[in-house]
């Protein structure tokens, strides 16, 4: 029911929304818990477990009820709170949990089967038969348990996160905030101050308290018009700062106004970082419910959200309230709501000293022993020595004291502190390093208090990063005393709530405590208590003190749970933002991309960069074909590759050889200029790192090629050897991976198809085997090597980046001019293979030089990374599993990567393992499939046949062991 | 997490690669020995408190910092680059 | 005699606009890496302001002289931008051709620091990173150079091979930023 006044919210703006498929209408500045309310609507969920009716409970983020999901379709949002979210024009919410419809719910009858539901029904009930997990109790379970649906479609809407740094982050904008914000706003210094309502104030928009002469929401405003007028002061409304993390660290929530939402490119929502020097938490206080029997009824509200509703929103949740309390919250709500013209039934005050001046039916020291009525309060019981008396009501508003937000100060292992004055936990000081605390979240509720810890947070703040902050005169403004008689269950008949969201109730957390789980942690596990999005924020307090009664423990012994971030649920797509479809990971594309793709080339991810698998020809149906006659084309006439992805390190210094000779096996100071030499380099454990040719270009000037694969782990590691080895040595290195496009050419026409471009033609003289030097092109200066991964006369060809395109094109033209063309990366890979050169998938981490046959790459004469450690016993000899080549030998002629190899008698069972296969492909060459594998003493077992089993795919067949390399053993074709 | 690099200043924990204990810096002599060299390459300590660890400014300056922090309370105690640590330990 | 065409990292992405925001290509000409050999830092120095009128940066810093800019871009190390590097500096230092390395970009809007925000984790507060100031950093998951040219005006390169995705990260933060504007 809308009441008169002005209130928070535009009367001159209707907003028109869905509940539940009907049509209402709202206010601009409603909240859809404050519109819901305003249209009558009472029930507006079913609870989690025993599918209750709920209504709306309190006005903040920690509703445990009114959860809805928003919107439609890929985009559709679950387990919004209604209290939050602000109402826009066409908003469609749906109630969750109830099924099929909010008024005929059929999981209701989970209601009636409450006794077998109590606490640890998931342990004790699905126990057995084992064979019912999957079929039966599974399914269920997960149709009856979690919170909300998604579509199960991707989300269609923008998210965003983003990074700010500051002096002094202030959470929360009540009173406390505001001056700790206009404090340090004042000395000068940097500020974000977050809140997570659409606008500043915090109670001070619930209550009709004055502050400096005028009304609290007034001050609020104004404070807030100073702060956004100030360069050096950030205000961000609708952010919930959800954790604190190490060095200053916090992560918040924006929620983006759903008007800007709305724009093109806008996100949803943003997930900032942000970096504080100190932070002060003014995070407020939640107010704490009584149990009583049937507390859960829609109507049964938090006494504080019945003012919000009354004052800031100028609804009244009922015609007739009843008010319930052990503090002077109740008083002040039952003063508003007369003040609102709303009729106050009762006011009951558990104190027995307590005295009214309000003009209501006043029983002190009685207590609410129970509310009657199905989807609504329709009338409470209060109960004393001398009976029970029941008392018409629509509305009971109910508080049981305030619980600070002590949330954050636990992030990083904090352990709130009982404070018996208040009846509540409050922050241990410095939990949290760098963040102060001030107001009601440290336990002083008075606004005089709020403003005096603000300030006096701001300016030890100051103190600390060395700022003044200029005399600040405190507005005049409430100060009562907070006294309170705690109160946390009337006794009585009938189920009493504790968890609202997770449906426990004082008899669950008693039945925990006898069956011993009697640690709060248990507690919450085998009762579920604190667990679901409100994370327990209005029952954790609650459920300890019955848990420490049960117990025979006091409250303070009992302890809580931790409180981890986020203080708040985060979605997903708000934490990952921007990882979604383009921005999940960089694409990295070679100068030859476009042409590739415009060739039709399947194009594989390897690393971060894109390949071109193969280069299909008209009639080509299937890959191999393509492969097969890319290789056959290298062998016959010639093939182009783009290569630039292998990594690149100019590396130049005095000392470059010196450093060359410490980090691969082999020498290379010894290396001519003009020449380039094959290198193995070792990790300090002995087991091969990485391989590939480096060049020496310059007396002190080499270039060192990585395989693509492991370039960044090279420079990071030749780095570390440098700076944390042997920064004695006057090296500086390089990445040139981008610098220089880079193809190879190979084949017997190589030289044909490069002494078309080059300035001045190749000779076999000039230009040996393992030869490099600059060259020309079309008067670009380039880079010429004669080496090759193919087992061909070949050339690696490098021009600056700018002109990649150009030349792979001009390459390929010229290429197919002479009955060559590009070839891709399943031919590069049969190529290699046919010539046994290895790559990663025999460098694969657990691989020693001795077990490629190359330890006597291991120079004798020097020491270098992983010497030592490749000499220990176990890493050489017989015992080893080394590389060998397979060929199929039995009946089917089929190899698989990944596949065991066993002696041809020996069972297929793991003690009798030999090796494995590493690589294979088909040779159109050799017309059979090969491969590269590892097997026990290989090296002597060439001619055997062996026995390949892959248990995954249930293939077996039998191979014949040989020599790695199975095409052009001398090596003619390469070297001639 | 806020490691400071001595060269770029304070930085995000995601702007480097967290190698493991900075013992890596002492490399012992090839003829050291099988205990030491086991020692240097496989044997590492693992404290509630106090470590002294490698991580590399990957995204940053390519810097190698040694960072003493405690593993319990999550302080950074002091960052230095490995190169200083190494120098003024030879 | 085939002709080999030049082609720029960001040819045919660039430049866009989003409300105020602009993205441009830089055409950096010639860039060099300059990294001082031992005990060289001084003589590098010396011999970069007599050869082009500028010092080696001090770290996170830019100098510039004339069309001369040498950007710092890790320990000991600058990237000299503009000029081509003259060879008496290889006396001094490791001198590495990166000018077809890197794909540059310049970002200018009164908004750019928001835009920058969404993809880089340094503090782009003007005290921290006014202009003249540098960064080795990263930009949404790539490593990057981020320099603040003048008030508004930032350059920022990552490798070349990234300059789609350089341009995709930004147009999406350059869009959220500017939706915010309305």
């Amino acid at each position: 029911m809308r009441l008169a006044g002005k209130g928070q919210i535009d009367r001159s703006r209707p907003v028109k929304f869905r509940f539940d498929g009907v049509e209402y209408e709202g206010l601009k500045g409603d909240t859809l818990a404050s519109a819901l309310l305003a249209n009558d609507i009472r029930m507006v969920a079913r609870s989690f477990k025993y599918h209750r009716p709920r209504g709306i409970m309190t006005a903040g983020s920690e509703e445990p009820n009114a959860l809805v999901t928003l919107g439609l379709g890929p985009a559709q949002d679950p387990n919004v709170r209604a209290t939050t979210v602000e109402l826009f024009e066409g908003m469609m919410a749906r109630p969750q949990n109830c099924w099929p419809s909010l008024g005929l719910d059929l999981l209701s009858v989970n209601d009636l089967a409450a006794p077998f539901l109590g606490a640890g029904f998931y342990y004790k009930t699905f126990m057995w038969p084992k064979a019912a997990w999957e079929k039966v109790y599974e399914p269920f379970i997960r149709r009856a348990a979690g919170l909300g649906a998604l579509s199960m479609e991707a989300n269609t809407d923008r998210y965003e996160k983003a990074f700010a740094h500051c002096d002094l982050l202030v959470i929360g904008a009540g009173p406390a905030g505001l001056m700790a914000a206009l404090a340090a706003g004042r000395a000068g210094a940097d500020v974000i101050l977050c809140d997570e309502d659409m606008r500043t104030g915090g109670r001070l928009n619930a209550e009709r308290l004055e502050v400096g002469g005028q009304s609290g929401a007034a001050w609020a405003e104004a404070m807030t018009a100073e702060l956004q007028a100030m360069p050096n002061v950030r205000v961000m409304t609708r952010t919930t700062v959800t954790g604190a993390y190490d060095q200053g660290t916090y992560g918040a929530l924006e929620r983006v106004a759903s008007d800007v939402a709305m724009r093109p490119g806008a996100p949803r929502e943003c997930f900032w970082r942000i970096v504080a020097k100190r932070a002060v938490l003014a995070a407020g206080a939640l107010e704490r419910p009584v149990a009583f029997a049937n507390n859960d009824r829609p109507g049964v509200m938090m006494a504080g959200a019945v003012r919000a509703y009354v004052n800031r929103w100028r609804v009244s949740p009922g015609r007739s309230v009843a008010v319930f309390g052990n503090n002077d919250s109740a008083h002040r709500t039952a003063a508003d709501l007369i003040a609102g013209g709303v009729h106050v039934s009762a006011l009951i005050d558990s104190r027995a000293e307590a005295r009214c001046d309000l003009d209501v039916p006043f029983y002190a020291g009685r207590e609410v022993s129970a509310v009657h009525g199905g989807r609504s309060v329709e009338a409470i019981s209060i109960s004393s020595i001398s009976g029970v008396e029941k008392i018409q009501a629509d509305t009971l508003a109910v508080s049981g004291g305030w619980n600070p937000s002590v949330h954050l100060t636990c992030h990083m292992n904090g352990r709130p502190e009982w404070n018996e004055r208040i009846a509540a936990f409050v922050p241990q000081e410095g939990a949290v390093p760098g963040m102060l605390t001030a107001g009601a979240c440290r336990g002083d509720f008075s606004t005089r208090a709020c403003l005096e810890g603000g300030l006096a947070a701001a300016r030890e703040a100051m103190q600390d990063i060395g700022r003044a902050v200029p005399d600040i005169d405190l507005p005049r403004a409430e100060d009562s005393a907070y006294d309170i008689a705690p109160l946390w269950v009337v006794p009585g008949k009938g189920r009493a709530w504790l968890d609202f969201q997770n449906d426990v109730t004082v008899k669950d957390v008693k039945q925990a405590a006898t069956e011993n789980f009697q640690s709060v942690e248990h507690m919450k596990r085998y009762t579920t208590q604190g667990m679901a999005p409100d994370q327990g924020k209005n029952s954790n307090i609650g459920a300890l003190a019955v848990l420490a009664d049960a117990t025979g423990r006091g409250i303070p012994e009992t302890g809580t749970t931790t409180y981890r971030p986020p203080f708040v649920p985060v979605p997903i797509a708000a934490m990952g933002a921007g990882a979604q479809g383009k921005g999940f990971a960089p694409e990295r594309f070679t100068t030859s991309h476009k042409a590739s793709v415009a060739r039709g080339a399947p194009m594989i991810e390897a690393g971060l960069w894109f390949r071109p698998s193969y280069f299909p020809q008209r009639g080509e149906t299937h890959w191999r074909q393509s492969c097969d006659r890319e290789v056959r084309m290298v062998r016959e006439a010639v093939g182009v590759a783009d290569v630039s992805t292998l990594g690149k390190i100019d590396i130049q210094g005095p000392d470059a050889g010196a450093f060359l000779d410490f980090v691969y096996t082999n020498m290379f100071s010894t290396l001519k200029v003009g020449r380039v030499r094959y290198g193995l380099m070792l990790r300090e454990d002995g087991h091969v790192m990485d391989d590939g040719t480096t060049a020496r270009l310059g007396e002190n000037h080499y270039l060192m090629t990585t395989t693509t694969a492991a370039a960044g782990q090279v420079m990071r590691h030749l780095e570390f050897v440098h700076q944390a080895l042997r920064p004695d040595l006057d090296v500086r290195f390089t990445s040139v991976t981008e610098q220089w496009a880079q193809f190879a050419v190979a084949g017997p026409k190589a030289r044909d198809v490069l002494n078309g471009l080059l300035d001045t033609p190749l000779s076999d003289e000039a230009w040996p085997f393992m030869s490099c030097g600059a060259v020309s092109l079309a008067g670009v200066e380039g880079r010429l090597f004669r080496i090759s991964f193919s087992g061909e006369h070949g050339y690696e060809i490098a021009v600056p980046s700018r002109y990649g395109d150009a030349l792979f094109r001009a390459l390929v033209s010229r290429a197919e001019g002479v009955g060559g063309g590009p070839y891709g990366m399943e031919a590069l890979n049969v190529l290699r293979l046919e010539k046994g050169f290895i790559t990663h998938a025999e460098i694969h981490g657990r691989v020693t030089a001795f077990d490629i046959g190359m330890e006597r790459m291991v120079s004798a004469k020097k020491d270098c990374i992983g010497k030592t450690a490749a000499a220990r016993e176990g890493l050489n000899g017989s015992e080893r599993e080394q590389l060998v080549g397979l060929r199929p030998a039995g009946e089917v002629k089929m190899l698989v990567a990944g596949a065991h190899l066993f002696n041809a008698e020996a069972e297929a069972v793991r003690v009798n393992d030999q090796g494995y296969v590493t690589s294979v492909g088909y040779s159109p060459m050799l017309e059979a499939n090969i491969g590269l594998g590892f097997l026990r003493n290989g090296r002597v077992r060439h001619g055997e046949v062996v026995r390949m089993v892959d248990h995954l795919n249930g293939v077996e067949t039998l191979c014949e062991v040989c020599d790695p390399v199975q095409f052009d053993p001398e090596g003619g074709r390469m070297r001639g | 997490m806020r490691i400071t690099c001595p060269y770029c200043g304070e930085r995000d924990r995601r702007e480097f690669y967290y190698q493991g204990d900075a013992v890596a810096l002492d490399r012992p002599d090839p003829e050291a020995g099988e205990a030491a060299w086991d020692d240097y390459i496989h044997n590492r300590d693992n404290p509630a408190g106090v470590t002294r660890d490698l991580w590399y400014h990957e995204t940053g300056c390519g810097a190698w910092v040694v960072v003493t922090r405690n593993t319990v309370t999550h302080e950074v105690l002091s960052c230095e680059l490995a190169q200083d640590a190494k120098e003024a330990g030879a | 005699m085939v002709e080999l065409k030049a082609k720029t990292p960001c040819e045919g992405l660039l430049p866009i606009e989003v409300g105020d925001l602009r993205l441009s290509e830089v055409e950096a000409g010639f860039v060099t890496s300059v990294a001082a050999f031992k005990d060289k830092d001084a003589a590098l120095s010396k011999a970069l302001q007599a050869a082009h009128g500028l010092e080696m940066p001090a770290p996170n810093r830019v100098s510039e002289a004339g069309d001369a800019r040498a950007i710092w871009f890790g320990p000991r190390m600058a990237l000299l931008m503009g000029v081509s590097a003259d060879p008496s500096l290889a006396a001094h230092g490791a001198l590495t051709d990166q000018s077809d390395a890197w794909a540059v970009v310049r970002l200018e809007g009164a908004r750019a620091a928001d835009v920058l925000a969404r993809l880089t984790p340094i503090d782009l507060r003007p005290g921290a990173f006014g202009p003249g100031s540098t960064a080795r950093t990263e930009l949404q998951h790539m490593q990057a150079s981020i320099t603040h040219l003048s008030d508004g005006t930032y350059q920022i390169m990552v490798f070349r091979a990234f300059a789609e995705t350089l341009v995709h990260d930004l147009k999406t933060a350059m869009q959220g930023v500017a939706a915010r504007q309305g």
